[in-house]
């Protein structure tokens, strides 16, 4: 068996530094958005007293799934033995803080009060799943980051399967904790359900595991290493499991809702009539996020096809972040039940309408950074710690 | 020799220096205290965990197109103080401005009936708000009334997301004049807190109310839902009233009858 070398991404060539100034650039363009915002008010945003979350939480929660999503491969190498993950773990974990920091910014910078961090890191309501995430967050980084060093350094390799399995059961929590933020709102028809938890769990796998082929396959790409066709099938295949369980989960959500009376007005609103809604859910969330990418990622036609990996894999991202969107904007679109058995004649608050929402380019511009920070952190951070393998080439025969 | 000579005046320094500071020690501790002293009126005593504010409020008294209570809230509160932001479009400004307090009108879908009420902060026994607020910005005072803490409040806009009366606002703008009895500011959130300010200086009602009186409707009626002898207790021991969305079980302070 050859030895594996791990090395910085070194590489002078225009396409990293070409590649770091364009994502610069954006987080530039994001930061001038978020004081714009924050000087002027949330006025200039399209968000309301009616939908009260908009792009920017799409954004920051699309991120943070993905983050935990992103260290299942290093779990897989450490927690469930996988020999062909392991030389993948490092970067895994690296991807994962990169895409938490993102998300956090966008979600950070987005608060009514951004310079009042303090106060949400000094006062806790632990009955808050919000207060909770604080915590989850916080020891993701570090929990994370002690992973990293055990799997980097040999004089920590004995805190390596320690940190292995205290990560991967950290990161369950984590997506638990993000996706029970909406399973706890009683009130809202769409939020209201158990599944929420386990549906954001099986969404980060998908969405982090994306995210993770196309940052490695760039990563191989910007400093020319070879990257074996037998991993990437693997990965390739795995993701595909993934793609079909975030549908059937979604099919669990809807058939639930569909059951139960109270809830068919707003699955009527998501399923048929709610316009760009239902838009995004059919054609966003479950055809191009779930239907074409599980056709190209198990036909024979493209099994080989590195294009056609890539491709998916953005498509799975593409889906995600508009079932997301649907999740966060389409459940606070419908309006909530106040008074059942009752139509609403007037109201100066829009009580018994479908709320309106249409984001500002300064909203899609702070959420964009998030990403771009997220891609940043792991280009840097790439460049400066021995994260990723000299050669990804397919181990010889009878190992895998 | 000189140094005896001297020693007199080494204790007068010293007696000096000793005074001096229990001067400034006296100068900067009394203020406090004497604050403190000050502060323990009645006006300023801790809310009362022996009273429930609460109120009751008859749909069938409350008119079709009649605003007393809005506007009488909007002017108690500093409401009607904010300014449109330039640019702002109605639809948008409608949707973004703080509404504390709002009319509804509803038909039955059975029976067609038509019926009017104002909307607000339920002030529930367990409210979703308080319970989500990751800061505990979103607090209950032992009297019953839930407000916002505006100095620990993040403006996460998670306690709106919670609300099922969506009864809170985010002030979305630049706040340029407001009244010290309703304290606000950009990016954070707020709602109806039963006019905390008059009751906290002994008054027995809320500007709705003594509004909706005096256009002669007498629609609501606020009280103290613990003390027997209230009258909002009595009114509903002898009225059939009940809460909106009761299958949620919050035990909100605001009941509705004919509703």
């Amino acid at each position: 068996m050859k030895k594996l070398h791990y090395s910085e991404l070194w590489c002078s060539s225009p396409r990293y530094w070409g590649g770091l100034a364009a994502l610069t650039f954006i987080i530039l363009l994001g930061m001038a958005a978020a004081f714009h915002m924050e000087h002027s008010g949330h006025w200039v945003t399209g968000m309301s007293n009616q939908v009260v979350w908009g792009l920017p939480h799409v954004f920051a929660i699309f991120l943070i799934v993905a983050a935990s999503g992103a260290l299942n491969v290093a779990s897989i190498g450490s927690v469930f033995g996988g020999p062909l993950y392991k030389p993948l773990g490092r970067f895994s974990g690296l991807l994962a803080i990169g895409l938490l920091a993102g998300g956090l910014v966008v979600l950070l910078l987005d608060l009514g009060r951004p310079e009042r961090l303090i106060v949400a890191i000094t006062h806790y309501n632990f009955k808050s799943i919000f207060a909770w995430n604080i915590i989850l967050y916080t020891g993701f980084f570090t929990i994370v980051g002690i992973y990293i060093w055990a799997m980097i350094d040999r004089k920590a390799q004995k805190f390596y399967q320690v940190t292995g399995f205290a990560a991967f059961f950290w990161r369950l929590a984590l997506t638990t904790g993000t996706g029970s933020i909406f399973g706890f709102l009683v009130a809202r028809e769409a939020y209201d359900a158990a599944i929420m938890a386990p549906m954001f769990i099986i969404m980060s796998f998908s969405y982090g595991l994306a995210f993770f082929i196309i940052t490695l396959m760039s990563a191989y790409w910007w400093a020319s290493r070879q990257l074996g066709s037998h991993r990437l099938e693997k990965l390739k295949n795995l993701l595909g499991v993934f793609v079909g369980a975030v549908l059937y989960f979604s099919l669990v959500y809807h058939l639930t809702n569909l059951y139960v009376t109270q809830h068919h007005g707003v699955e009527r609103f998501i399923l048929l009539d709610g316009g760009l809604y239902t838009v995004m859910f059919w054609l966003g969330q479950i055809t191009i996020g779930g239907i074409i990418p599980l056709f190209m990622l198990y036909s024979p036609a493209f099994s080989e096809n590195r294009f056609a990996i890539a491709i998916a894999s953005l498509m799975v991202l593409i889906g995600g972040f508009f079932q997301i969107y649907v999740i966060v904007i389409g459940g606070q679109a419908y309006p909530m039940n106040l008074f059942p058995g009752k139509e609403v004649l007037s109201s100066s608050f829009y009580d018994g309408v479908v709320a309106a929402y249409t984001p500002s380019l300064a909203e899609g511009m702070l959420g964009l950074a998030g990403v771009a920070i997220a891609m940043t952190l792991v280009a840097v951070g790439a460049r400066m710690l021995k994260v990723l393998p000299e050669s990804l080439e397919d181990p010889e025969e009878g190992i895998a | 020799m000189a140094g005896k000579k001297e020693q007199p005046q080494d204790i007068k320094r010293r007696e000096f220096i000793g005074s001096t500071i229990l001067a400034a020690g006296v100068a900067t501790v009394a203020p406090g205290v004497l604050l403190t002293v000050a502060n323990a009126t009645s006006e300023d005593e801790g809310a009362n965990s022996e009273i429930r504010w609460g109120m009751l409020i008859d749909s069938n008294k409350c008119v079709d197109n009649c605003t007393a209570c809005v506007d009488a809230c909007e002017r108690e509160n500093g409401i009607d103080l904010l300014r449109r932001p330039q640019g702002q479009g109605d639809e948008m400004w409608n949707a973004q401005r703080p509404q504390w307090i709002r009319k509804v009108k509803l038909r039955d879908r059975q029976t067609g009936e038509v019926t009017n009420l104002p909307m607000m902060c339920q002030h529930c026994e367990f409210p979703p708000c308080v319970d989500v607020c990751p800061t505990g910005a979103s607090f209950k005072r032992a009297d019953g009334i839930v407000l916002v803490d505006r100095h620990t409040c993040i403006g996460c806009r998670y306690c709106m997301m919670a609300c099922p009366y969506k009864a809170r606002s985010f002030v979305h703008q630049n706040v340029e004049q407001q009244t010290i009895r309703a304290p606000r500011g950009k990016g954070c959130v707020e709602s109806c807190n039963l006019c905390i300010h008059r009751i906290d200086s002994g008054a027995t009602t809320t500007a709705c109310q003594d509004a909706c009186e005096k256009d002669g409707h007498k629609a609501i009626l606020f009280g103290d839902l613990k003390n027997p002898e209230s009258e909002l207790s009595k009114a509903l021991q002898q009225k059939s009233s009940r809460q909106v969305r009761a299958d949620l079980e919050l035990n909100t302070g605001v009941r509705y009858t004919s509703l």
